[in-house]
């Protein structure tokens, strides 16, 4: 009962939310929209057991997909109305495109349930009797391992490229040197002097 | 896991070296860039001095997703030693050619590229030669555009990094359909699958893999990048691209053949001896109207990768230790040769590349010229220099393994090859000089590296035929 209760209240949200997130007239709504639905297909994917999905939902897309398309939005001077303007222009192929990959989900999905496509059988079936996060992090921690080190090592190479490639050293400019200004002491800055009247004092 | 790690020994001190030495080029900053590349030297022979140990003869390790044995022992002495020349080459290269100076990342990157490359050559496994096989790339994308206000370099860069995730895509790909349709990512159950019966899935699969593989071979019809990126990327980082990710590309492609789809020989054999034909023919006809030496030896190396694959297209014992045997041999005189263009500079000291530049050498640089003309002589194929024993092996090999089409054409390509190889040494012997010729570099670590280099190939050369056709056949043997 609670289940069927959940499932209907988070399916409702999500697909309401992804309507809105279309017909949105402010961009940044149509992200939080975007947001919304996210956080309510977690929610789905926990009811059916996959918790692991969820949580990437949740930090992936949520925190740091989302997060971004937010700062594009705001940052670049999109302008949305004139995006919108072709949407007549290419409703029909967008139609089609739609229609296409409903086929595609609907021929798939025949295929599978009539066994037409024999896949081989796993290597590493999901246990049972352990959480599947559990299970995802006993396997990239022992048997894994080292392509996980690897995939580790893959990013430090696009860290150092990325570096290497745009780093540039400026010159001319003048940082702000918080030990010179420490350092400097009143007698170095200023000097007493006793000028005589009418004869004004070099500098 | 104590075993694992001990065999894994190499790639753990290439990795730590680089993160060492990218911590210290954080606070040394450019001034450092000559020691840490020394230390970069240093740390390649001390990962080629742990392969004495289980790293080369242990077995497997994690469960299967890593082989330490003497196939992969002797690619990657063949690696490292092309890491090594290629670190060494940069410092005079960079100080000399206006533009870019040479920034303590590069030895960095160069042995992180080395990790990925032994990581490719031990695959046991589908994921560890993809991540190997990314982590190469992707340090050889930064290295291509490392000179940035060159806007060749730049070029060469993005063009290879476009292609190469194009290639890295077609490879998943086929990936994804192998383990879909066999279960299973590890290389002998996959060869088990392949035993089976070959379905559909798995053929395409198959079809996929060698694809992707062969655009990092830069086998023809997937080669396009080469000339290019060759052309553009700085003179060391060509020298490197054309030697060390060969070898791990090349015994990458042998390993997956033998071990993973074995049993699929007749399967990727049409596929290997199709890649093969054509990158020989293409290699040596495409190369005649060159005039840049850089493509020229691009070319060449397309030319040459097409012999390597007629050793593979044998699919024997003895076809493996002739493809290690060629690779060796190759690796030398192309290293060997992108010293020599390293040398070609005009009077103020900016490297020069066109093969008319070459004219008149053996007038004002006798020495540099004898070594060209061993080097060319050596890449033709002709007798008693070492590079006709390596054609000599492969074609041995095909022709044992009942491949007597292939082994003809691909020796009468050869000769067409052999022109464009002559005509440099014609350039350099009968040509009138065109200036005062290339100023000494007086550099003792390259003068020294192309000595080595010369005699290698040389007919000295022939006395290590025995001690490295012993070694070739241990390496060999430990695929089948």
């Amino acid at each position: 009962m609670i289940q069927a209760f959940a499932f209907y209240l988070f399916a409702i949200i999500v697909i309401a939310s992804a309507v809105l997130t279309i017909t949105a007239r402010n961009p940044v709504h149509a992200v939080l929209w975007l947001i919304l639905a996210f956080f309510n297909a977690a929610g789905l994917m926990v009811l059916v057991g996959a918790e692991f999905i969820a949580m990437l939902l949740v930090i992936v897309y949520v925190g740091a997909v989302a997060v971004l398309f937010l700062f594009v939005v705001m940052m670049l001077n999109i302008d949305f109305a004139e995006l919108r303007a072709g949407f007549v222009r290419y409703a029909l192929i967008g139609l089609a495109f739609a229609v296409a990959l409903a086929a595609e989900i609907m021929i798939a999905f025949g295929a599978w349930s009539a066994g037409a496509i024999e896949l081989g059988r796993r290597a590493a079936p999901t246990p049972d009797t352990v959480p599947n996060i559990e299970a995802l992090g006993l396997l990239l921690y022992s048997r894994y391992l080292f392509v996980f080190e690897g995939a580790g090592l893959v990013l430090l190479v696009a860290m150092i490229g990325a570096i290497v490639l745009t780093h540039r050293e400026r010159s001319g400019v003048r940082p702000q040197n918080i030990n010179r200004q420490v350092k400097r002491r009143p007698q170095d800055a200023t000097r007493n002097a006793r000028p005589t009247v009418g004869q004004g004092i070099e500098l | 896991m104590t075993d694992s790690l001990m065999m894994v020994l190499p790639e753990e001190i290439l990795s730590i070296g680089s993160i060492v030495l990218m911590l210290i080029a954080a606070w040394g900053g450019q001034a450092s860039t000559r020691m840490i590349s020394w230390v970069a030297v240093a740390v390649l022979a001390g990962a080629t001095i742990a392969l004495l140990g289980p790293a080369s003869s242990g077995g497997v390790a994690f469960d299967g997703l890593f082989r330490a044995d003497a196939f992969a022992a002797f690619s990657k002495v063949l690696i490292y030693g092309a890491t090594a020349v290629a670190i060494l080459l940069a410092p005079r290269f960079f100080k000399q050619t206006s533009g870019d100076d040479l920034r303590p990342e590069y030895p960095v990157l160069l042995l992180l590229s080395a990790c990925g490359m032994g990581m490719m050559v031990s695959a046991g496994d589908l994921l560890v030669l993809y991540v190997g096989l990314e982590l190469q790339s992707l340090a050889a994308y930064v290295l291509a555009s490392f000179m940035r206000r060159d806007t060749r370099s730049a070029e060469a860069g993005l063009k290879y990094f476009v292609l190469g995730a194009l290639a890295s895509g077609i490879l998943l790909y086929g990936i994804s359909l192998v383990y879909g349709f066999s279960g299973s990512t590890v290389f002998p159950q996959i060869a088990t699958a392949y035993g089976a019966g070959h379905s559909l899935g798995l053929v395409f699969g198959l079809v996929f893999v060698f694809a992707g593989l062969a655009f990092k071979i830069s086998a023809v019809p997937f080669h396009m990048w080469t000339p290019d990126v060759y052309e553009g990327a700085p003179t060391p980082v060509t020298a490197f691209f054309a030697s060390a990710p060969k070898v791990a590309a090349m015994g990458l492609a042998v390993r997956v053949a033998v071990e993973a789809m074995g049993p699929a020989v007749d399967q990727w054999r049409q596929i290997v001896i199709f890649a093969s034909l054509a990158s020989i023919i293409f290699g040596a006809v495409a190369a005649i109207g060159q005039t840049n030496v850089k493509r020229l030896l691009a070319y060449s190396s397309i030319n040459n990768v097409g012999f390597v694959l007629v050793g593979l297209a044998a699919g024997t014992q003895a076809g493996v230790a002739a493809v290690l045997f060629y690779l060796t041999v190759y690796v030398v005189m192309t290293l060997g040769s992108f010293l020599v263009v390293l040398q070609m500079r005009d009077a103020e000291g900016q490297p020069v590349e066109t093969i008319a530049s070459l004219s008149g050498m053996s007038r004002t640089r006798p020495g540099l010229a004898l070594a060209m003309a061993i080097f060319m002589f050596s890449l033709a194929g002709i007798p008693p220099l070492l590079g006709f024993n390596a054609k000599l092996a492969v074609f041995d090999a095909a022709t044992a393994a009942g491949l007597y089409p292939l082994a003809v054409v691909g020796f009468v390509a050869s000769v067409i090859g052999a022109y464009y190889y002559l005509r440099v040494v014609k350039v350099m012997y009968f040509d009138e000089p065109v200036d005062a010729g290339f100023p000494k570099s007086g550099d003792i670590v390259e003068g020294g590296l192309i000595t080595a280099a010369a005699v290698f190939v040389s007919p000295i050369g022939w006395l290590l035929l025995a001690p490295l056709g012993l070694a070739t056949m241990a390496a060999a043997r430990s695929l089948f």
